[in-house]
């Protein structure tokens, strides 16, 4: 059996899976950003794989798209994590069951 | 006997697949079950050096370049930035707990079983690969052709992203305290 669109649709599969579970279940923000990572590569992974295997008119545009997607990674981390930094700042703590005074 | 005929029968192509993705998806498992954040980070690590290992498999040069510089060169280290400011080192080794396990657990269950069964019930009219071929030159043209403003949009995006990181994360200085002569109280060290 070679390796096709099934295997690399699977494994994005199970990362996306993943990268939920750590985003609902941390209680450390930074957790939550790493399983948030997860999900963007779970995606990029897919666009990729649909660019090489899938019957599609023009392959490049599957390889392109993932360049935008960690564009938006990168922004994601930068603002997120300096968010956290400023939630430490002020509260001397990142877990997410202490710090929700906006949700009283 | 027979096991070494099955054995021998695998292509190397599907040892190299199976070995990249059994490596990410062991790092996703990392960052996803470890209680050490900092372990976790280096899951994480393991699961962005699997990613490198399966765009090269899938033909994507350029992609997988830019995977290592931004993921594990850029984004990595900034994570491991921001666990080392924010944890006591001595409660380290719980320092990621995780909330309710169980409804976690049946919920991800679920999604992975709902994917697993779109992936391969949905009949995807898929192609034989191209061969193996360079993709650099044809994004570069397609970023400066075609694409040329969704690529300046997402610089302008970057470069606002840069901007409002360092303004929200930078320290407040009140203007009473510079002319007092107080060093600023809103450091969060204990």
């Amino acid at each position: 059996m070679t390796i096709g669109l099934h295997h690399f649709l699977a494994v994005s599969a199970l990362l996306f899976a993943l990268g939920f579970f750590a985003v609902i279940t941390r209680r450390n923000a930074v957790g939550i950003l790493m399983g948030v990572e997860l999900i963007l590569n779970a995606a990029n992974l897919n666009f990729v794989a649909f660019s090489r295997y899938s019957n599609v008119v023009e392959p490049i545009a599957g390889q392109i798209f993932p360049v935008f997607g960690i564009m938006i990674a990168a922004a994601e981390a930068a603002v997120g994590l300096a968010i956290v930094l400023a939630i430490f700042q002020n509260w001397g703590t990142i877990d997410t069951q202490v710090t929700k005074s906006l949700r009283e | 006997m027979t096991f070494w005929f099955w054995f021998s029968s695998i292509p190397a192509e599907s040892w190299i697949f199976y070995a990249f993705a059994i490596f990410t998806v062991a790092g996703a498992a990392g960052v996803a079950f470890s209680q050490n954040i900092v372990y976790a980070a280096f899951s994480l690590l393991a699961a962005f050096a699997g990613m490198v290992g399966l765009f090269g498999f899938m033909s994507a040069d350029f992609l997988a370049i830019i995977q290592l510089m931004v993921y594990v060169g850029g984004i990595l280290v900034l994570i491991l930035f921001a666990v080392m400011l924010t944890n006591k080192i001595t409660e380290i080794k719980h320092s990621n707990p995780i909330g309710n396990p169980w409804m976690g657990a049946v919920l991800c269950a679920a999604l992975a079983a709902v994917l697993g069964l779109c992936v391969f019930t949905y009949p995807w009219s898929t192609r034989t690969p191209a061969a193996y071929a360079p993709t650099t030159a044809t994004i570069g043209n397609a970023f400066l052709g075609r694409y040329l403003l969704p690529f300046e949009v997402a610089g302008v995006m970057l470069l606002s992203a840069l901007l409002a990181a360092v303004v929200v994360a930078c320290k407040e200085v009140k203007r009473e305290d510079l002319d007092a002569g107080v060093p600023s109280k809103a450091g969060g060290q204990p």
